[in-house]
């Protein structure tokens, strides 16, 4: 179907984004276009405006920071998957972007992207707030610093101010772990995804899927904490949890999956 | 607004409202009516074209962020009257049928061998979940991608 | 050396490989408006006004509502048996009966206009009660049409119980399958183009199936002679047994006439995902009854079909269904019956076996369960049971040409190493680790030209000696200009290569019945090979004139496609001589001949064994191997045959582990898109274990049945045979297919409780 009209800018900065956005309420960023376009084309995104940032090469990187990665929001999908610097030190975050719909979406979906849209059953957000990631946005008062933990706000919202660009994500180095995600067909969004990675140590668990945002299954990081076994720990993946029900899953069956897949994320790690 | 890009090498300058999808751009505007919608949901792959050299749905690109970008489709993958291997692997090995998600599965194809000219069959098969059929079942595909690979496609 | 039986790759590829496909939508129409279906967005409904004004206040834009649409409403034909004052009206006018029924038109110069404006059209609806499921339909509480009294469309069968079915049955089992509503997802969506030319003939370009039959049904519809409407099926991108004539098509010609403009339209996926019809949609209970050795002496096959908002042919399928209810096993007595209901859903049609899978899916679930029930393997339960003489004649009526239903399983057990699976479905559970093994078997029989059809070939010799066939097939992927060219040319002896078919155009095919119930081979085929050899008869003829001998003297050398005396090669005629010499001499149009072929029905048959892995934790289902024998008499292009068995059986797989058509119980799809419905990818499926077998068919000189749609009947059952397989050692007896993830998890819930 044909996207209701709208007027098209190209910013040719961070800063002319951050101004276009200013000009216009119903606007919207325009990255890779594989969260927006298919909204739009169903018209359940009408935007009025779409300021495209795609071809802001300086927000596409993966660079060994010191004590962390950073990360370019325009990072493509298909990057992440096989970065040689995220392979050796935050690999889930490869593992991850890697089973992100199929090869023609990953060479043009975007980390920033996909986490600025905060679908629920986004994979990348779920990683990201498993490993306290911290997102760098700039505004027009400035750039500031989100930690991941604030970052999900509800369904396809986030903190970001309207007039804020998501530009860089920032991750833990020397973070080990796994994504498992569990979906009906090869291309399909999650049914339940399970981030288990190590931080400092830590044991950290992210769920997707299982409500209005990523969570972190914080009984179960208190389990392992505390020296639970995996079964144990897993066992506890749905407290304070009430996920949906849909044409792909009941609420009973979701939370059934969040406990066998963190159990076997544990075992992984 | 004007979009400037190169389509199967010859360049294009041609006005498209920003709405404008690449696909329809380039069965609507340069009359290359060989790639095809099969959904609306970025699901089916039908539309895929190499936009710089990658697989991408081209239902999923507005034309306007093709601009300056070099564009394949399958009219480009072999001028001259020659079929590309991969083509030539396809018609070998029966891998169509009605042939409406061909030209989708024959662009993916060529691309997964640029990125992995050695592919196994799970791979193939992982790398093909963004393409549907219903006609032939996968099989002979993915047959002809591995023949293809064989010949150095 | 006869090229019948070669893999022969196929004329038809160069065009699709290099994106030259004439699909509708491609084609070009100089000044067409283009056509937008407003369609409900409620399942029950009357409709109390519709504004327009919006919308036809943009430039150009006109808007009709079923006020204005002046054609009949669609009425089923009667052999369809669907009840009387049972209509469907091309656009709704008072009531809406389904989510997706056409509620407006609107006309506009171009495409994206057509789109804005349609958003634009406001309906405003009374909602009326919804009913979805087809139990709550039987209730007749909510009525579709109250002026007929119930929901209930059609029956088929006994309504009641013959009570002493199982008597001196010392076991008796009982279960209901679920064939649950599919979507055809053909990869094109239908689109249609009209013009209406000088003289009045109207000239229509169809994505269909059966462009001669449409032709037929837009004549009467639009109250024209057949000779006033011309029909173009150019490529088709599937059809499946969805893409016949339908509201949409009708309209699109009917605006042509009355707008005097060319229009076209061309449906979106989603609009298609509810605009095209579905099929399955059956509810069935079994009742199968043995001796204790395992012999079947009763079947009872009860069936709830849903025929969707507007009964049709989804109401009549129940019969094929009935027909084929025992399958290949010799059952001396049988009670096979169904009732139709209408609910406020998408239409049922045929899609894919088109009432056979159902018949299918039944009996081989029957039989797995009254194995189980004896703990006798399930192979040795269906040796036990097969019919071994042929033709045979089934209770029901159906009369089976050829088989060897023991000869395919064994070839489909050896191929698949049945004794090894059942070796290492032990070691996994005596592992009792979370993935368990299951394997499943089927053996079918089907039923191919259902109903005994006719088709029509003409083969005409060209100048220059090759020839032309038209047909009245309409190969939509299925390889006709292949296969019925290897036909022509093993009659004639002209080659391949210079033999061209022709098809899809009433103006050049005289007659025709179009491609679906897997009937084209064995008569369109076979009408090809009439034809041909009635074209030889003439070529003798001629020959004979011209070496003044007598035609009984003049044989056809195919090998050397030549004709000469018998006994005497040199004195003769290659193809190329004949046909210039015929043509100076103004005979050229004496190579030339018609045939139309009619045959009863074939039963092509096989056996399928699946291979699963089931996670007895997630309830995870991966299909890791799956074998499939098929045979349908004498293949004509092995590689052909074995694409169309490849496609049958991933449909056949998607409907036992990932597809199903939902709806909530307000009556709104919750999967009409590619994105919500799980049809199946590469990354989804294993490669296929396809094993030649050939039982050719007294029926046709080439020994040929259908294929089409073999693989898609074979392989549900066995695929839904192998999961509840890989659980029965758990206790489960039943999984509601799709059987995978959530399905599966609770039926273990239900076995451990």
């Amino acid at each position: 179907m044909i996207p209701a009209a709208f007027d098209y800018e190209r910013a040719g900065s961070v800063d002319e984004a951050v101004e276009l956005l200013g000009r216009d309420e119903e606007a919207r960023l325009l990255a890779g276009g594989h969260s927006l376009l298919p909204l739009m084309r169903l018209r359940f995104a009408r935007p009025s405006l779409l300021i495209d940032i795609g071809r802001l090469d300086e927000l596409r990187f993966v660079r060994d920071d010191g004590d962390r990665i950073a990360i370019g929001a325009l990072s493509r999908h298909a990057d992440l998957a096989r970065d040689p610097v995220l392979a050796g030190q935050c690999a889930v975050l490869s593992l991850a972007a890697g089973q992100i719909g199929d090869p023609q979406v990953r060479h043009r979906g975007t980390i920033g992207g996909s986490v600025a849209h905060a679908d629920p059953a986004s994979d990348l957000g779920t990683v990201l707030l498993t490993l306290d990631a911290e997102l760098i946005a700039r505004g027009p008062d400035g750039e500031r610093t989100i930690p991941a933990s604030s970052f999900f706000t509800g369904p396809f919202d986030t903190a970001l101010e309207r007039q804020e660009v998501l530009t860089e994500i920032r991750v833990p180095k020397g973070a080990h772990g796994t994504y498992l995600k569990f979906a009906r067909r090869a291309q399909d969004w999650a049914t339940v995804g399970v981030a288990a990675v190590r931080v400092d140590g830590r044991v950290q668990v992210g769920l997707t899927s299982m409500g209005a945002t990523p969570l972190r299954a914080t009984a179960v990081e208190e389990a392992v904490a505390g020296g639970a076994s995996p079964g144990d720990a897993a066992a506890r993946a749905t407290e304070g949890v009430s996920p949906r029900g849909d044409a792909a899953a009941s609420p009973e069956y979701r939370a059934h999956l969040a406990r066998v897949l963190v159990r076997r994320a544990l075992e992984q790690l | 607004m004007k979009v400037t890009v190169t389509v199967n090498g010859a360049r294009h300058e041609v006005e498209a409202e920003p709405r404008q999808l690449l696909v329809y751009f380039l069965r609507n505007q340069l009359d290359l009516k060989g790639t095809n919608v099969g959904c609306d949901t970025s699901s089916c792959g039908a539309c895929t074209v190499l936009l710089d050299g990658e697989s991408v749905k081209s239902c999923t690109v507005l034309a306007v962020q093709a601009d300056g970008c070099e564009v394949t489709t399958i009219e480009g993958l072999a001028p001259g009257g020659e079929l590309h291997p991969v083509q030539q692997a396809f018609h070998e090995r029966h891998a169509l049928q009605c042939g409406y998600c061909t030209p989708g599965f024959v662009m993916a194809s060529v691309s997964l061998l640029r990125e992995n000219p050695d592919p196994s069959e799970e791979e193939i098969r992982k790398a093909l979940d963004g393409n549907l059929c219903r006609c032939t079942g996968y099989h002979n595909i993915v047959r002809a991608i591995q023949a293809a690979a064989r010949t150095g496609a | 050396m006869s090229i019948l039986g070669n893999r022969v790759l196929r004329k038809e590829d160069p065009r699709f490989l290099r994106g030259e496909g004439s699909y509708v939508e491609n084609l070009p129409l100089e000044g067409a408006l283009e056509v937008t279906f407003v369609r409900s967005q409620l399942a029950h409904a009357r409709i109390r006004s519709i504004d327009a004004s919006a919308a036809e206040s943009m430039p150009n834009v006109q808007v009709l509502t079923g006020a204005d649409v002046d054609v009949e409403p669609m009425v089923s034909p009667p052999p369809f048996g669907v009840a009387a004052g049972i209509s469907r009206p091309l656009v709704a006018r008072d009531v809406v009966r389904y989510v997706g029924e056409i509620v407006a038109i609107v006309v506009s110069e171009d495409r994206v206009t057509g789109a804005d404006a349609a958003e634009l059209v406001f309906v405003d609806y009374d909602p009326l009660p919804v009913v979805v499921d087809v139990h709550e339909a039987l209730k007749d509480e909510v009525l579709l049409f109250p002026e007929v009294g119930t929901n209930v469309s059609g029956t088929e069968g006994p309504q009641e119980h013959d009570e002493t079915l199982f008597d001196g049955c010392d076991v008796v089992v009982s279960g209901t399958v679920e064939s649950q509503r599919l979507a055809p997802c053909p990869l094109e969506p239908r689109s249609t183009a009209a013009e209406v030319g000088p003289d009045g003939r109207i000239t229509a370009w169809l994505s269909t199936q059966a462009p001669h039959g449409d032709r037929q049904g837009l004549a009467a519809k639009l109250g024209l002679e057949p000779e006033q409407v011309r029909v173009i099926a150019p490529d088709v991108g599937g059809g499946f047994g969805a893409k016949t004539l339908n509201v949409e098509e009708i309209l699109v010609v009917w605006l042509a006439r009355k707008l005097g403009r060319p229009v076209r339209w061309t449906e979106s996926r989603s609009e298609s995902m509810v605009g095209l019809p579905h099929g399955r949609g059956q509810h069935m209970t079994f009742t199968i009854g043995s001796d204790r050795e395992g012999n079947v002496l009763a079947y009872r096959l009860e069936s709830l079909a849903d025929a969707g908002a507007y009964p049709g042919l989804g109401s009549f399928l129940p019969h094929l269904t009935a027909l084929m209810a025992s399958g290949v096993y010799a059952i001396p007595k049988l009670e096979a019956s169904s009732r139709s209901v209408a609910t406020n859903t998408v239409p049922i049609s045929a899609f894919r076996g088109a009432g056979r899978p159902e018949a299918a899916q039944a009996i081989e679930r029957a039989m797995d369960a009254l194995a189980a029930e004896l703990a006798v393997d399930p192979a040795e339960i269906r040796r036990r049971n097969f019919i071994k003489e042929f033709p045979y004649e089934t209770e029901t009526g159906a009369v089976y040409d050829s088989g060897d239903y023991e000869g395919a399983l064994d070839l489909a057990l050896r191929a698949a190493g049945y004794d090894e699976l059942r070796a290492e479905q032990r070691r996994r559970r005596e592992e009792g680790g979370p993935k368990q093994l299951g394997i499943g078997l089927s053996t079918y029989v089907e039923i191919t030209n259902g109903v005994g059809e006719t088709e029509f070939g003409e083969v005409e010799i060209t100048e220059d000696g090759g020839a032309i066939l038209r047909t009245g097939s309409f190969s939509h992927g299925q390889g006709h200009e292949t296969t019925f060219a290897m036909i022509a040319s093993a009659q004639l002896g002209i080659p391949f290569e210079r033999i061209t078919v022709v098809k899809g155009d009433t103006d050049d095919v005289a007659r025709g019945t179009g491609t679906y119930a897997s009937k084209s081979t064995q008569i369109g085929g076979v009408a090809a090979r009439l034809a041909s050899d009635e074209v030889v008869v003439h070529a003798r003829q001629i020959v004979a004139d011209y070496l003044e001998a007598s035609p009984d003297d003049i044989v056809l050398d195919p090998a050397e496609a030549r004709l000469h005396v018998a006994g005497s090669p040199a004195q003769g005629f290659a193809w190329e001589e004949l046909a210039a010499r015929a043509a100076a001499d103004g005979r050229l149009a004496e190579l030339k001949a018609q045939h139309e072929w009619k045959a009863d029905p074939s039963f092509p048959f096989g056996a399928h064994v699946a291979v699963v892995e089931v996670d007895t934790e997630t309830g995870s289902v991966e299909l890791i191997r799956h074998v499939a024998v098929d045979d349908a008499g004498t293949l004509i292009n092995p590689l052909v045959a074995e694409g169309q068995v490849h496609g049958g059986v991933a449909t056949g797989v998607a409907q036992a582990l990932y597809e199903r058509f939902a709806y909530d119980e307000h009556g709104t799809p919750s999967t009409s898109t590619f994105a919500d419905y799980s049809f199946p990818s590469a990354a989804d499926l294993p490669s296929w274990e396809t094993v030649p077998m050939e039982t050719p068919t007294p029926l046709n000189a080439l020994g040929v049945k259908g294929i089409g749609e073999s693989g898609t009947i074979g392989a549900t059952p066995a695929v839904h045979n192998a999961v509840i397989d890989a659980l029965g050692h758990l206790g489960v007896t039943h999984v509601d297919m799709p059987a995978n993830g959530q399905n599966v998890w609770r039926a273990l819930q239900e076995a451990r409780s």
